[in-house]
Order: C-alpha cells, then structure tokens, then sequence
C-alpha cells in the first residue's frame, strides 16, 4: 500500500478553513479520498473496512468497477431527513445519477468524520459546503484521470451521470473505469476545489424521497429496537420515581427465581452526565423482555428518595409568584429608561406566562443493545450523539475511548431527547456485568415519560408600554426560571440577546432561578418553543392595548432594529438555542419583516371576515438561524373546544431549499408538534417525580387534530441553513393569539387544555 | 403452551405463555421486527396487525386469543411491497423517522379494504388511533386517497387475510 499525501501538515488549527485530502492506493487498484477531518486520521485505518476487491473512494464515497457509487452518510437519521440530506449535496456535485447512488450509514469515528451528531438545526449550515467540496474534489480527479486516459486537457471534459465526456469527440469513460488511474493522482485541495453554479444542480432543489422509505413501507428498516444478536438477553432497568433517587436494596432472589429471568442485580451511580447519566437503578435481565416485564411486576425495591421528593410543579408556581414580586437575582440586559419610558408611556400592560414542563416522547421507547468482552464494549444505539454517549460509557466504566464502538442506528424520532445518552450508558453498565453476553436493554414508556430530560418549565413576569403613537418603547421581562448560583439548568436559559433585545430602546431583562432536581434538556427548538409563546403573546396584548393590527404592530417593531451594542457588555445567547444576537449570525430584522410580510399576504390577513368564535393569529421567531412567521386560524367552540382550522407558515432558511419534500415534511410535521405542545402537553411533578406516565396521559396530536398546513418559503441570497427546529416556536404563540381573537380570552399560561375557553 | 396460528399465510406454532402479547411473539420470538411496540396500552397504534382482516392493537391482543386465525403484519400486507399504500406512502415520501408507518400502513389498507374510496372524515375516523409523533399526517391523509385511486396490483396481499 502506498500512501500520497499532500506535504503540508494537517494540523488541527489550520485545516478548518484549508483541508487537503489524502489519497491512497489500495489493493484492487482503488484510491481513498480522504476528507474534510481535521485530527487523527490515517489512510491505513481508512482502508482497514474496506473490501480488497472493492475499489474505493474517500470516507465518503466508494466507486465499484461496475459503476455503483456508494456515498457514506455520516449523521445520526432521526427523522429529519439527513441521511438523505447530505449524501445528495456529494452526489450533485460528483455528478452521479441519485437513482445509481447507495446509502450507508456510517458509524461513530471522530478520526474520518466531524459532527456526527444530531441536534440544533445544524448539520445544513455545517455540511453544505463540505460536502459538496468533498463530491467535486472526487470529480475533479475522476475528471484528470479521464485526461490522462485519453490524452486530452481536462478543459475539455464534462461530466454527467457517472460518464466524464469528451466534448469534441464525444469520447466517454465511465467513472467506474478511472478509479485505478486516480489513484496515481494527487488530489486537489478541497478549500479551493471548484462547485457547482447552483443553476447547475441535478439533485439538490428536487424532491428526493427519503432513502430508507422503501424499507419502511415495507417494513424492513431497521431501528435500534430491532437490533438482534446471537443468544441475547432482554433487560429492563428500574430507577427510582424520583429523580436521582438510590436503589438501597431489593427482592432480587425472588426476581431471579421468575419464569425466563437470569439475572437482577443492583447498579450503582457512575460516571459523568449527572441526571442524564448512569444513575442508580436496578437491573432484570432474562430470556424475553415481556418475560422481564412480567418479573418487574414483582420488583419491590426500597429508595432512598433523596432531596428532589420535596419538589412539585405546584412548589414552583408559588415560589416563581413570590421571587416575581422580589428584586430579581440577576440582570441579564438593560437598555435606556425603562422606569421613565413606563410613566409617560400612553397605554402600558403587564403579563404573567407560564409554559410547562414537556416530554419529548419519541415514538421508538430509548434502548440500547450492547455487548461487553474482552475489556471492550460494542454498542448499537439510536443516539442523536454517539460522541457524547461514548464519552458518558468511558467514564461510567472506566474505558478508554477506543475499546468503545458505537454503532449509529436510525432512531424512531429524536427531538433531543436522544442528546442524551442514559439509556445508552444503562445498557453498557448492566452489559458490563454480563461478560460475552449481548444484552438489550429496552425501556417502557413509562420508563420514558417519568425519565425524560424535560423541556423545563418557565416563568415570565411582563410588562411592557406603547407611546401615543402607539409604538412599543418599554418593555421589561423577569424571566424566573431553573437553576442556581446564577447559572439556568439546561435549555432553561434566555440570554440578554433575545428578541425583543435591540428593538426597544427602553428594555430590561431580569432573571430569577429556582434550584431544580428534575432533569431538563433540549428539546426541539429548545429555549425558543417556550420563550416565542411567552414574548410573541404579550406583543400581540402590546399592540392590542395601542389598538394597532397585530401584522401592522411587529412591522413597526421590526422596523425599529438598532445595531448591537459592544458585545462585552452583554452575556452570551443561550446554549443550544442559536436565538438572538446581532446579524449575521444573529437576528435579522429586515428577514423577519420579509417572511411576515408574505404570510400575512398568503393567508389573506385583514382581509377575512370571521365569525365570532373563529380567529386568526400571527407570530415570529427566529431561532437556529432561520426565520419563521406564521397565521394560525382557530375556531373555539362556545363550550370552549379548541380546533385549529388552518395554518399558514413562511420560513427564510436562505438560499437552497435542498429537499423540497423533505423541507415541506419537516415543517408540517413541526407546526403540528408545537400545536400538540400548546393543546394538552404537560408534565407535572409532584413529590419529586413525573405524574404523567403514557400517551393516556400524555397526549400526542392525532390524525383528527391535524390542521391543513400551508408552507412557503421566501429563498434569499443568505447562507443555507437547518429547518429541524426552527418552524415549531410561531405557531404556538399565534394559536393562542388566534384564540384571543376567536374569544377574547388572553392565553397566558399553557397547555391549553387546562384553560377556560368557554365564551358566549 | 402451544399456540397455531397463521402468520402471513404461514403456519406457526409458537410454545410461549398464553398471555403473552402477540406484539411480543411477533417481535421477540418469530423475529419478525416490522410491527412496533410504542406504549403498551393500545394508545398508539404502531403494533397494528391485522387480525382476520380486522386491524389489532398486537400489544393487547393475548396470543392464546388469535389460535388458529390468520394475522397479517407489515412483512406480509404484500408479497412485493406493492400494496397501494405502500405504493402511496413512497409516491409522496410520507415517512420522517418512519416507527410508526407499520401501524400506519396496516391501520390504512384495512380502512381501504372495508371503504374503497374514503371521505376524510372516514380517514379521521380509522386512522385517529394511530400516532405519528413526528406528525406526517397531511401525507398520511393524501397518500390514502391517492392509494385509493390506485388499481390493486399482484402482491397487493389480500390473499393474506
């Protein structure tokens, strides 16, 4: 094997901006191309997987004599589309044929791949350039072997549909024929390796039907649920109801003695992750797992419950009113005269909000199969970060990274709850005691709902004022969330940059934090599925108070965008959320004027003549880069029952709607969560555990609540951004603005099912 | 004790605990990884099989209680993967994370099977058992009425119930 390398180092700080790829001959006359990787990478290790009678290109693109291109989709698929996503962006720009090109997915290894992670709307903003750099470096030297092979400049050559042409002649050599002339090429620098002119694109901009749709509809494809090895066990794992809770001793020779059950054993806290992490919790393992259900049943542990017992959602509530009464615990923000602008302000209003806990419930229950030999652990799990669970397993463990492999499975839905890596780490450790036996580990849906890291719950004590020319100029929010010694748990943070940060010029943002022993985490547009409802809400009670048309009222307020002040003086945005700041990175008002202007055009705003008891509402938000404005229309019956008739959304997400089918299914799908969110989602705690415990409970949306959802998107000359998350947080504002129209009730507090909607 | 039944048209025997959920004989003990388990009390739909043509909740349905009846699952609602829904769900890219679909497809074609051409209100009606957490039921919607207007092609699995 002989390796070409490029002779400038790879060092880790350089090749972010400038990265080279490594080309290597293989056995079978093939050539790998490395890629964009930044660390660690070697072309041996590259090959180690590979067949020798395969001829090979790159970590992510394989080529076989007989044509076939095999492209490696690197990302955790949980629905949202990527595994389809990115192996499009290499295939457009190596110009294959999509009908011609195999999907792979590739496992957890940091040394070939970046960001091998669902989450935060962000492997479009991350990957499209990459990618595509990736596919058109494969080109080009598929492009300079035909050269060679036919002795003509490359100028004039062309390709198409796996073919590099002779223009003149109208020669052609198939890209599978040239993988071994390749291979003796240096490979071109992918910083400066030339795309595509987007007019150009054959694949991106069309609707490519996801690439595991056919195995599903069949059902073939394979989830992590359904993973099988040889001789096997099944295990449930038992934690204490509340959070954090010690498992002290338990009835584990009963258990054992159970029909079909092998072992039960207690397992201690370990490791890293906190709540998220290996907690206490008792082990039953046996030969099914509705076997191991049945011994559950008989399970009788004694907790020690610990501290988090003396919490409940009702604690909170009273402790948030009081704290909203006191000076807050922290200023996040203050701009102007807040106090002054109050006084002489010719309408003012105040607003208490409160949003939920909610659960994330993904459909496929959290598992994990994993298999312990020989001081090395292999797993296979449907985690969002494989990275970040491999990390959780090292340390819970003991391991060194590289006697962890972790295998991505596609994961019935993810909406962050899959960040975390529990169940991942629970399967490890109880695997860990059961050497050289593959184990399952499969929670019921009760495990999920009473163990999920929440959506925290949060608290917004506003109020606000309107000058005689009814223009918002005051305007203060004390944010009374989760946490302690200053810092919010996580997802519960607002950070001083969040809209309407810069747009008023007298603005305060306080901040207040409850201690917390409930887990929390992001869940789909985290922060902003909470914050838009509270702050679009009492915008729209601001510019019903000016007696302003709510459309008119944010256009003004878009209108009014200041340039941000110096950056020091302010704390970051929130974790996670990639809401507020300044342009570029940050918020836009121009862009937001732009969607909100269409929406309102597309859904025919002002220009309706409801009914009583039937109304439209309007809301934005901006998060993860993309800006999103949206009309919901309601109707609510006279005995209160809520029915979404229609909603109207309008996304910029920049310049590339890369899967049409996919960006339009990824939408729907979001506004319709957020609509299930603000109906009946909420999780209670009451004596330091979850109250709700299934879908009973719990309601999903069903297919009778699912309103029409009209989706448009305004393409701009920004940079290609996600559409996972963003489209969620507008629509539950502008349902409840829509209410208030429909009834004249203010919705302040969610879910909507425990409102009092009735009217007439 | 021994349970018989048929299984997409195959004969099984299975020698398991006369409770045991047919979901879990499906899964764990025929192998057969289509029909998914999602909550356990019949509120989710993702276990839909048909039983005698009826569409089941698997998760509840005790396997002593399906001796000899046939069942159909997901592997077996066509020989090829071209019942019309199937054929549907894949014109108009339906799925997101795709667990659900199963219970979906299942829950659809017994709907199609009773209403050849259903109104939306008759799709509300047979499909509101079933969840989709991520949502995709716009296309579910439109994908039956288009499978509605698809002629039934060989594979199309009738023959199974």
């Amino acid at each position: 094997m002989t390796t070409l390398q490029t002779p400038e180092a790879t060092t880790e700080t350089r090749v972010d901006r400038r990265s080279f790829l490594r080309v290597t001959a293989i056995a079978g006359g093939g050539i790998l191309l490395g890629s964009y990787i930044k660390f660690g990478e070697t072309a041996e290790a590259f090959a180690a997987g590979t067949a020798a009678a395969e001829t090979a290109i790159g970590n992510f693109i394989r080529i076989t004599p007989d044509g076939i291109v095999t492209i490696i989709a690197k990302n955790p698929e949980i629905g949202q589309g990527v595994k389809t996503m990115l192996p499009m962006l290499i295939a457009d720009e190596l110009d294959v044929d999509w009908k011609n090109v195999r999907i792979e997915q590739a496992p957890l290894d940091t040394t070939k791949f970046q960001g091998q992670s669902a989450g935060g709307s962000t492997a479009t903003p991350t990957n499209w350039e990459p990618m595509r750099r990736v596919g058109a470096a494969a080109r080009a030297m598929l492009v300079a072997a035909a050269a060679q092979q036919l002795g003509v400049p490359e100028a004039e050559l062309e390709t198409a549909s796996g073919v590099v042409r002779h223009r003149a002649s109208r020669k052609e050599v198939k890209y599978g024929e040239l993988v071994g002339k390749a291979a003796t090429l240096t490979a071109p620098d992918l910083a400066t390796v030339k795309l595509k002119d987007p007019k150009d694109f054959k694949i991106i901009g069309t609707r490519v039907t996801g690439v595991d749709v056919k195995d599903i509809v069949r059902g073939q494809a394979k989830f992590g649920i359904d993973m099988v090895l040889p001789g096997m066990l099944y295990a449930s794992y038992v934690k204490c109801p509340v959070f954090g809770g010690k498992a002290v001793k338990a009835n584990l020779d009963e258990i054992k003695s159970q029909p079909g059950i092998k072992h039960a054993f207690i397992v201690d806290q370990a490791g890293q992750g906190g709540l998220m992490g290996l907690l206490s919790g008792v082990a039953v393992v046996g030969d099914n797992w509705w076997l191991v259900q049945q011994a559950r049943r008989k399970l009788d542990v004694t907790w020690d419950e610990g501290a988090t017992a003396s919490q409940s959602s009702e604690g909170f509530a009273s402790q948030a009113a009081a704290l909203s009464k006191q000076a807050p615990h922290q200023n996040l923000r203050k701009d102007g005269d807040f106090d002054g602008a109050m006084k002489s302000a010719a309408k003012t209003a105040e607003g208490a909000y409160f949003y939920p806990f909610i659960a994330h419930a993904p459909l496929e229950p959290q598992n994990t199969t994993a298999l312990f030999k020989d001081g090395k652990i292999e797993i296979w799990s449907p985690t969002q970060t494989p990275a970040g669970g491999r990390g959780i397993v090292q340390s819970a463990l003991e391991l060194k990274p590289e006697d962890i492999t972790i295998h991505i499975s596609r994961s019935g839905g993810g909406f962050g709850r899959r960040l975390s890596n529990d169940y991942m780490v629970e399967a490890a450790a109880i695997a860990k005691q059961i050497p050289g036996v593959p184990v399952k580990l499969l929670w019921t849906r009760e495990d999920d709902i009473t163990h999920d890291p929440y959506r925290p719950a949060g608290f917004h004590y506003f109020s606000g004022g309107t000058d005689a020319s009814g223009k918002l100029v005051a305007w203060r929010d004390h944010f009374v969330t989760f946490g302690s010694d200053g810092r919010p748990v996580s997802s519960a943070a607002l950070g001083g940059t969040e809209f309407p940060a810069r747009f008023i010029p007298n603005f305060v943002i306080d901040q207040s934090l409850i201690p917390l022993g409930v887990p929390t985490g992001p869940l789909r547009a985290p922060g902003s599925n909470g914050i838009a409802f509270a702050v679009q809400s009492f915008i729209d009670e601001l510019a019903h108070a000016a007696g302003k048309d709510p459309v008119q009222f944010r256009l003004e307020l878009l209108a009014n965008e200041q340039p941000a002040p110096a950056q020091a003086a302010q704390p970051a945005g929130a974790p996670g959320g990639g809401r507020g700041g300044p342009p570029p990175a940050g918020f836009d008002g121009k862009r937001m004027a732009g969607v909100l202007q269409m929406v309102a055009e597309r859904s025919g705003w002002g220009k309706q003549n409801l009914p009583k008891g039937t109304g439209m509402g309007v809301a934005f938000h901006f998060s993860h880069r993309g800006y999103f404005a949206e009309v919901v229309q309601a109707t609510v019956s006279k005995d209160g029952a809520v029915k979404v008739d229609k909603v109207w959304v309008v996304g910029d997400i920049g310049a590339q709607i890369i899967n049409p089918s996919n960006a339009e299914n990824q939408v729907q799908g979001a506004v319709l969560d957020g609509i299930a969110e603000a109906l009946g989602q909420e999780i209670t705690i009451d004596k330091g555990r979850a109250v709700q415990q299934n879908f009973n409970a719990y309601p999903l949306l069903r297919m009778r609540q699912a309103p029409p959802v009209d989706v448009a998107f305004k393409v701009t000359e920004f940079p290609v951004t996600g559409l996972g998350e963003p489209a969620l947080p507008p629509v539950v504002p502008a349902l409840c603005n829509a209410i208030f129209m429909a009834t004249g009730k203010r919705i302040r507090s969610l879910p909507l099912s425990k409102q009092d909607l009735k009217w007439g | 004790m021994a349970v018989s039944f048929k299984v997409n048209g195959k004969a099984v025997s299975v020698d398991v605990s006369e409770d045991m959920p047919l979901l879990w004989v499906l899964r764990d003990v025929l192998d057969m990884k289509g029909t998914k388990y999602g909550c356990g009390i019949a509120q989710c739909g993702a276990c839909t099989v048909h039983v005698d043509g009826n569409p089941t909740r698997s998760c509840q349905r005790r396997v002593a209680s399906v001796a000899g009846m046939n069942v159909t699952t997901i592997e077996g609602l066509s020989s090829d993967g071209t019942h019309p829904v199937q054929r549907a769900w894949e014109e108009l890219d339906v799925p997101q994370c795709g667990y659900c679909q199963a219970g979906q497809l299942m829950s659809a074609a017994a709907l199609l099977a009773s209403k050849p051409n259903p109104s939306d209100a008759d799709i509300d009606q047979a499909m509101n058992g079933n969840i989709c957490r991520c949502a995709t039921y716009l296309r579910i919607r439109q994908a039956i009425h288009r499978a509605a207007q698809m002629p039934a092609t060989v594979g199309s699995g009738k023959s199974n119930r």
